[in-house]
């Protein structure tokens, strides 16, 4: 890579229909510009008795005095921290508004996370309040409330089962919005004046980091951090006022706070709140947002549903599906990216939206999708390559809670699957010697809240952050990642040796789920694969296989075969590649258990945390590289949803798989490993 | 009844107040079964069997296998009619009781095989549940004006209201014959509590249920009990779950009342213990 080369974009000039976030610095006051200049436009929407209701941007404005005022009877205060826990409801994202309102910082918590989990956050947050969705929340924070002597008051959602509780710290949301029509009588200026003594340097949100290495850390977000990196996005992809979204993803996670507060305060568009976490996919297509985003794991799971779906379908429409499908395969991505392309195959691609294309995007709720993003991890090229073939303007963005999300960007027209992108308006990106990538921009981060020693690790003198990730930046100026730099290992041989690069490949296969790859100082690469309960087990049914359980279904030998066959063609096409033909996979076996963040094997964004799976599934490990290993057993913890214990008592099988020549002749796995 | 020990304590109001946090929620009897007797041919299925149900408490029906306990809970509904004994109910006795009159008196029951329309959606199986309480005429609700219209939109409210209760919104416009059989039982509950039932009987709720489903229907039953103040009466087999749950337990064998009272006393009941477990010979 030479001397450490930076790489930037120009900042765009000041957008004509985005509000001037000089002047209305904090959040709090671009909601009073909105009640103004948008005032009867939804600012929210939410499913509720299976009908849609919505609140105008004014209705917002109004509840979120009232609430305001209501907290601030109960105490809340500026620099008060305030923990938020629950899915996507509208009160929720109120909360966030109402904290700031008050000069009080939000600390967004991941609602799944077990009792145990959700401590460290609210430990160290010192958070005097939280305010809570429901029954499950509040049952939570009392299993741990003599753990957080900090923690004052409770306010909750939903009464439902809470009613009950005689606990004199707990409030429901309605008790607290009756206190703040009360202050309001008496004060009616309280609120604009406290919005008031609100600036853009002020810490506006710590939300955790999901921690694949040892706690989380708190990041200190600054207002102009996050308005700056939302506005810029905003600015880049021409969100308006019009567009639509749904919050379905964890608020404790960044990216739905820039995408579903943030930008949607910026630029006044309407955030929609599904009716629970199982109706997602209903709620999406009736809704048919404009702005999609969502992990690769989402758009994988869709994909596997259709393809699922269409296996099961008659042989005449399997048929029309496919011929249509590879079609598009062949031609959608040229025609999106605006490449020139035959008459005769555009013609066809036509056909092929009206018959296969556009009911399929109609079902999957993407029809309007003008802008989609897929973040957090890779997103598997063909993947990728399938929702934009059918037309969905689906990009790739990097990003890191350090950053208030935005490093790089693709931007239209230049979007490459194994590419992340330019880097986003106003940031700077360097790659280091060692090829860990670094960027500088306007939102990043203050410091992690109470640690500045991993402050002092993470950020360089001149500001910029170092991500962990290696990467470098291609011919066409857009940034590649390889994989997290302390990853990235060596075989005994000497071959490079990516696990995600590997794992990712493998997970491109529908009946794949999850993947674990090992190679790091071994003589060879090896693999645990979970496989994926809905595709293989639909396979099962068509093909008379009973199984019983996950367990029983991963140690098939029929399932074995079926996943040896998509190892080899890994590494029939790792083969083709130099810098990796040396770690193809050699042997492998299915775990008999998913891989869960319940059980610490992921973290809460679902990344694999390799650390802790090699401790506790050592035998596994040893076994695979023990060449006389036919099969191994493994006795493992797992918790259940309620965060009980248990134990799995499991024998997997080992399996080989077939290693190929390196086209170029480079490493020859069978031979080092023979 | 001749080993109905422990049936002493029932006769207290207070035998239910180990039950925490929920004061003052039993009231006063509404529900007496009087002296049932029950033959299907030869067969004895209930013999002078009498209990009584509280205001808002959770009454649980148990027993072995043939014990008499799905009989007993058709005797209340009036579905089966008994040759001996009366069904007290709010200050009425009805001998016997009538499915039609317990039904419009706000006796509203599940199946222990469930007792869906398979073909229909469960919001529309939810609202079979609201017929009773239906007034306007066929070509009012044909058309879908006056009435039809404006109970249709009352009822369906209803309706959403136990949907999001029970949390089945995902499965809303599903056929209830394509769900797994844990939301079908959800299901029938839906269709029950859009009753709004005054004592609701439910017929082992959780047979055949896996341990995580059985963890939810029991947490569906406490809430329906402490959210809507419902009574409930139950069947169930699953010894975790009754002494969980209820409030007072009767125990049946061979048709016979054997015992009465709080779960803790039936547990520590002698003829209790023998009748499940076997009594030695030796």
């Amino acid at each position: 890579m030479g001397a450490s080369s930076t790489h930037a974009a120009a900042d765009l000039p000041r957008a004509a229909h985005l509000p001037d976030i000089d002047r209305y610095d904090t959040f709090p006051k671009l909601l009073r510009y909105n009640a103004e200049h948008l005032g009867d436009r939804p600012a929210m929407r939410e499913k509720d008795l299976g009908i849609w209701q919505s609140w105008s941007w004014s209705e917002v404005k109004t509840e979120i005095y009232r609430y305001a005022a209501g907290m601030a009877a109960l105490g809340l205060q500026r620099g008060d921290r305030v923990a938020i826990i629950g899915d996507n409801r509208p009160r929720l994202y109120w909360t966030m508004c109402m904290a700031q309102a008050l000069g009080a910082v939000p600390v967004p918590v991941y609602q799944d996370s077990v009792a145990a989990e959700i401590l460290f956050p609210l430990e160290h947050s010192e958070v005097r309040f939280a305010v809570v969705e429901d029954q499950e929340q509040v049952d939570k924070l009392l299993s741990i409330k003599d753990k957080l002597p900090k923690l004052e008051t409770i306010v909750y959602d939903d009464e439902r089962g809470v009613r009950d509780y005689t606990h004199p710290f707990l409030h429901s949301y309605e008790a607290v919005l009756e206190e703040g029509d009360a202050k309001l009588a008496a004060e009616p200026g309280f609120v604009d004046a406290e919005i008031d003594k609100g600036q853009g340097s002020d810490v506006s949100i710590i939300p955790y980091t999901s921690g694949t290495t040892g706690n989380p850390k708190g990041v200190m977000l600054s207002f102009s951090n996050v308005m700056k990196a939302a506005y810029a996005g905003a600015q880049f992809e021409g969100l308006t006022a019009s567009d639509d979204c749904l919050a379905y993803l964890p608020m404790a996670w960044i990216g739905d706070h820039i995408f579903s507060y943030g930008q949607a305060y910026i630029c006044g568009f309407c955030v929609a709140c599904p009716e629970n976490s199982d109706t997602v996919l209903t709620d999406l297509r009736e809704l048919g947002p404009t702005y999609f985003f969502a992990p690769p794991r989402i758009f994988e799971n869709l994909l596997t549903t259709v393809m699922i779906r269409m296996e099961d379908a008659s042989a005449i429409k399997r048929r029309i599906f496919h011929y249509f499908i590879d079609h598009a395969q062949k031609v959608g991505v040229d025609i999106l990216n605006g490449r020139p392309t035959p008459f005769l195959d555009r013609l066809k691609y036509r056909l092929g939206e009206l018959l296969i294309y556009g009911p399929l995007k109609n079902v999957l709720g993407l029809t309007r999708v003008r802008v989609g993003y897929t973040a957090g991890e890779a997103i598997g090229p063909d993947i990728f390559d399938f929702y934009r073939s059918i037309g969905i303007n689906l990009k790739q963005l990097y990003g890191s809670t350090e950053a208030a999300v935005f490093v790089t960007i693709q931007p239209d027209g230049e979007v490459y699957p194994d590419t992340v992108g330019t880097p986003a308006p106003g940031v700077e990106i360097k790659i280091a010697e060692d090829g860990e990538v670094l960027f500088r921009g306007p939102g990043v981060f203050l410091e992690y809240f109470k640690s500045p020693e991993a402050t002092e690790k993470a950020k360089t003198p001149d500001g910029f952050v170092l991500t962990g990730d290696a990467g470098f930046i291609d011919e066409n100026g857009h940034l590649r990642i390889i994989d997290r730099a302390k990853d990235v290992g060596k075989l005994t041989h000497g071959g490079l040796f990516a696990p995600k690069y590997i794992e990712n490949k493998l997970k491109f296969f529908p009946n794949i789920k999850e993947a674990v790859a090992f190679g790091h100082e071994r003589d060879y690469c090896a693999a645990f694969i979970n496989i994926d309960l809905e595709a293989v087990g639909n396979w099962a049914e068509r093909n008379n296989l009973s199984y019983a359980s996950y367990q029983d279904l991963s140690s098939r030998r029929e399932v074995y075969d079926i996943v040896k066959a998509h190892v080899e063609q890994v590494n029939r096409d790792l083969s083709k590649e130099e810098m990796v033909a040396g770690s193809q996979i050699k042997r492998f076996l299915l775990l008999p258990k998913m891989l869960d963040a319940d059980d610490g094997e992921l973290t809460r964004t679902s990344k694999v945390r390799r650390g802790f799976i090699a401790d506790k599934y050592k035998p596994l490990i040893d076994a695979l590289y023990d060449p006389a290993a036919r099969e191994a057993s493994i006795s493992s913890e797992i918790t259940f949803e309620d965060g009980r214990k248990g134990v799995l008592e499991a024998t997997c099988l080992i399996y080989d798989a077939e290693t190929y020549e390196g086209a170029a002749g480079a490493a020859a796995p069978k031979a080092a490993a023979e | 009844m001749n080993d109905s020990g422990a049936a002493p304590a029932a006769e207290t109001p207070t035998a239910a107040a180990g039950t925490v946090g929920r004061p003052n929620r039993i009231g006063e009897v509404i529900l007496k079964a009087e002296n049932i007797t029950m033959r299907f041919g030869g067969v004895k299925a209930l013999s002078d069997v009498s209990f009584d149900v509280r205001r808002g408490e959770v009454r649980s029906i148990i027993g072995p296998n043939g014990a008499g306990k799905s009989s007993m809970l058709n005797v209340i509904n009036g579905f089966y009619q008994p040759q001996e004994g009366s069904i007290w109910y709010l200050g009425k006795s009805y001998s016997p009781m009538r499915p039609y009159i317990a039904a419009s008196n706000g006796i509203a029951r599940t199946f222990q095989n469930i007792a869906l329309f398979k073909g229909m959606s469960t919001l529309d199986n939810i609202m079979t549940g609201r017929i009773l309480k239906q007034k306007a005429t066929l070509a009012e609700q044909a058309l879908y004006i006056g009435r039809g219209r404006s109970e249709e939109i009352e009822h369906r409210e209803h309706v959403e209201r136990v949907i999001d209760f029970l949390e089945i919104q995902a499965v809303r416009k599903t056929p209830v014959g394509r769900l797994p059989y844990g939301l079908q039982k959800r299901v029938e509950l839906g269709r029950a509590l859009a009753a709004e039932p005054t004592l609701l009987l439910l017929d082992e709720p959780m047979a055949g249920m896996n341990l995580e489903e059985k963890e939810d229907m029991s947490r569906f039953i406490i809430d329906v009990n402490e959210y809507f103040g419902t009574t409930i009466a139950l069947i169930e087999h699953d010894m975790g779950v009754v002494m969980d749950l209820s409030d007072r337990v009767v125990v049946l064998d061979y048709g016979s009342k054997l015992a009465d009272g709080t779960p803790d006393e039936v547990r520590n009941n002698q003829a209790v213990i023998d009748a499940y477990l076997g009594v030695a010979h030796d």
